[in-house]
């Protein structure tokens, strides 16, 4: 049961990666990181990270491709991107060769199992299954304790980028739009 | 489910990720490859969380979905900032800091 459930989540997350990489279309693009970002909370899920399957639905497939697909249809960009111009010529095969190179060098710790060479040896903050507690309750007690100056530090971060989403979408001072003067004029 | 499998789908993930990153000109799917290379790396969190059984990935991958929000948000308020003053940008049209 585990593998059919990790093959077909890993299908739809090669697809939906795969398909993001290579459709032309931006909008096509945002649907197919929609199934990657699926696939990975059911991944989530059968590694028993609940809590944050669950922000992973709410936040990345609910929030931030819904503000992508707003942000394509908002400025009209919409129309296919011709993917057979090669700008900087030689790019795209150099581009290839260097991911499979870094896919090597990733690969092979894991193929001599050597964990150590990723992991660094293990700091137990606090154990993640064994025990009773279900998983939101341990990430709770971690998250408000040991990790409370830094869950306060990203309150700081959401203001700040709220504050600067603001100033950048702002319109200039003294440059009215062209629309809302035709608009008034009859 | 042996852990490797898991450390093997994001290692690919993320080198799809960087690939993409790397040969598309259009800015907004250039973010979404950024996108995929995060989501990667908190697969990896997460697996590495249950294989040492130490809630302190999982923790790490709150702190990166916080993280990957922000950014999101100031990215697509630049985009949009760049979009106001030329039609159709690529990543080959934005060259001004070009010597």
């Amino acid at each position: 049961m585990d593998w059919v459930v990790f093959g077909v989540s890993a299908a739809v997350v090669l697809v939906g990666a795969l398909g993001v990489v290579t459709s032309r279309n931006p909008v096509h693009a945002a649907l197919s990181l929609v199934g990657t970002l699926f696939g990975i909370a059911i991944l989530f899920v059968a590694q028993r990270a609940d809590f944050l399957a669950v922000v992973q639905v709410i936040v990345y497939a609910g929030a931030i491709v819904v503000l992508f697909l707003f942000v394509i249809m908002l400025l009209g960009v919409d129309q296919a991107e011709n993917l057979e111009v090669d700008p900087l010529v030689g790019q795209r095969p150099a581009a290839v060769g260097l991911g499979l190179a870094g896919l090597a060098c990733l690969l092979l710790p894991i193929a001599f199992g050597k964990w150590e060479w990723l992991s660094g040896q293990p700091s137990v903050v606090g154990p993640a299954h064994t025990g009773t507690d279900p998983n939101v309750t341990r990430l709770a007690r971690a998250l408000f304790a040991r990790y409370l100056l830094p869950f306060e530090a990203t309150s700081v971060l959401l203001v700040i980028a709220v504050i600067g989403a603001v100033v950048l979408a702002r319109r200039p001072l003294g440059s009215e739009r062209l629309d809302e003067t035709v608009r008034e004029e009859p | 489910m042996p852990g490797a499998w898991y450390l093997t789908l994001a290692s690919i993930l993320f080198v799809v990720g960087a690939v993409g990153l790397l040969v598309r000109r259009n800015v907004l799917v250039m973010f979404m490859c950024v996108e995929l290379m995060l989501n990667a790396v908190n697969l990896t969190f997460v697996t590495f969380a249950r294989m040492l059984d130490d809630i302190g990935g999982q923790i790490v991958v709150f702190f990166v979905l916080v993280v990957a929000a922000a950014e999101v948000v100031v990215g697509l308020g630049i985009i949009v900032a760049i979009f106001r003053r030329r039609a159709g940008a690529t990543a080959d049209d934005i060259s001004l800091l070009k010597g």
